[in-house]
């Protein structure tokens, strides 16, 4: 059942996308940081958690689930260390992803050369 | 309306030389071009090399092929789509010939050619080479997103031509003349779509043509064939449905460079663009035509769309513009 909802919730989530750029002639970087927001505004009252629970990588491969992490990582280190924490747990759970980012870029362009 | 259409009595089309990557090779125009290269780094390291190898290609073609000398040329005057004019510029590097650098988005070919042409005309110029390229890869970076990065593109737009195309125009006489210009005015028909230039630059070229037709007291019929440089799929109906609501249809004579250069099963979106898209089109297949009097009398109407990305970020609408060169085949007298 989960492979079915993992399917429909990234389906939508894709389908919003393409909406976004088609219709709303909207940029690649437009969708993406809106994606970006709307995922950490549904970190409100645990709802993308719901929503990871229902879907599993349904929610979380979607860039959405990086707004969800950067601010679960910043509210929990709040929780921890108070106002300043906001700020030293906004990348705790998205360090790997961006580290990995990084690292992986560098293979390709230490590696591979663009056809154009 | 003020007069805008200029005509020469002494200005002949001596040589061209086009110079293209794989994909325009491939295309149906493919064997009308002097050079083609298997990839398009045109065995260089990065595209702007590649871009300038094509330009300097192109240029050097036209002089051999007019039969003269780098000596001969008085002065060259060309244009590409990157910041600064940088492979024209740099290209010049090699040439030690008066250069003029100019920019006219993918009008470029025939704002360089008119200008060359009323140079000539003065008679303060014999021999002048003008020419213009683009390249898929440096114009993407350039104008929308580099080609690594992968972006979705839309069906209405156009795939940057990679290529270059240079004419050597002379006040000695040759068999093709170059008899008018019409220099374009800015027209900006309130487009805000950079991904449909073609219908941004549709107003520009009607404009253009009109204007032509008026000053010359002439109607389109005068011409064999009316080129325009890359409205491509959909500004060319665009240009179509204006040019007849205007009363002087040109259904039967219009074709686009955009349309011709690349074959229907080629994967480019509504056609092609670019500088070297008019420019390779013009200066390899239409000079082709008139040679083999397939055609005595053509008009080339370039369109550009003179926008940069800041622009549109910053929510401006696409000005726009169209230059306009006629071509005649004529008799030389021995």
């Amino acid at each position: 059942m989960i492979y079915l909802n993992a399917f429909l919730v990234a389906g939508t989530i894709c389908l919003l996308g393409q909406l976004l750029v088609d219709v709303f002639k909207l940029t690649p970087g437009h969708v993406t940081s809106y994606f970006v927001v709307v995922g950490a505004l549904l970190d409100s009252f645990s709802l993308y958690d719901r929503l990871i629970d229902f879907a599993g990588a349904g929610a979380l491969v979607p860039i959405t689930s990086f707004g969800h992490s950067l601010l679960h990582g910043a509210l929990a280190k709040a929780e921890e260390m108070g106002f300043f924490g906001i700020a030293m747990g906004m990348f705790d759970l998205t360090a790997s992803g961006i580290t990995s980012a990084i690292i992986f870029a560098f293979l390709v362009a230490v590696f591979f050369k663009p056809k154009g | 309306m003020e007069r805008a259409t200029y005509v020469f009595d002494r200005v002949y089309l001596k040589g061209t030389g086009t110079s293209v990557g794989p994909l325009e090779k491939q295309g149906p125009l493919g064997e009308y071009f002097d050079r083609d290269y298997e990839n398009n780094y045109c065995g260089e390291k990065n595209w702007e090399a590649a871009e300038r190898r094509l330009l300097s290609d192109a240029i050097i073609i036209a002089i051999i092929n007019s039969g003269l000398k780098l000596e001969d040329v008085d002065l060259i005057i060309a244009g590409d789509l990157i910041n600064q004019n940088v492979i024209s510029n740099y290209a010049m590097r090699d040439f030690d010939v008066p250069f003029l650098g100019m920019y006219g988005a993918c009008s470029t070919s025939m704002q360089t050619l008119l200008t060359g042409s009323i140079f000539i005309n003065s008679g303060m110029f014999n021999n002048i080479v003008v020419a213009s390229s683009s390249h898929n890869a440096t114009a993407e970076r350039q104008f929308r997103y580099p080609t690594e990065y992968g972006g979705q593109k839309p069906p209405t737009m156009t795939f940057t031509v990679t290529g270059a195309g240079a004419a050597l125009i002379s006040s000695i006489p040759s068999s093709i003349k170059i008899t008018a210009a019409t220099i374009g005015r800015v027209i900006d028909a309130k487009q805000k779509n950079p991904n449909d230039m073609g219908s941004a630059m549709a107003p520009a070229a009607s404009d253009t043509l009109i204007r032509h037709f008026r000053d010359l007291n002439i109607s389109p019929d005068y011409y064999d064939m009316i080129v325009t440089g890359d409205l491509s799929q959909i500004g060319s109906q665009v240009l179509l449905d204006i040019m007849e609501y205007e009363n002087y249809p040109i259904n039967k004579l219009h074709h686009d460079c955009g349309k011709m250069i690349y074959s229907e099963d080629q994967k480019v979106f509504a056609g092609g663009s670019g500088c070297a898209c008019c420019a390779v089109v013009t200066f390899g297949y239409i000079k082709r035509l008139l040679d083999t009097d397939q055609i005595k009398r053509a008009l080339v109407v370039a369109t550009g769309a003179l926008l940069n990305p800041m622009m549109t970020l910053q929510k401006e609408t696409i000005p726009c513009i169209a230059h306009a060169v006629a071509f005649e085949k004529c008799e030389v007298k021995p």
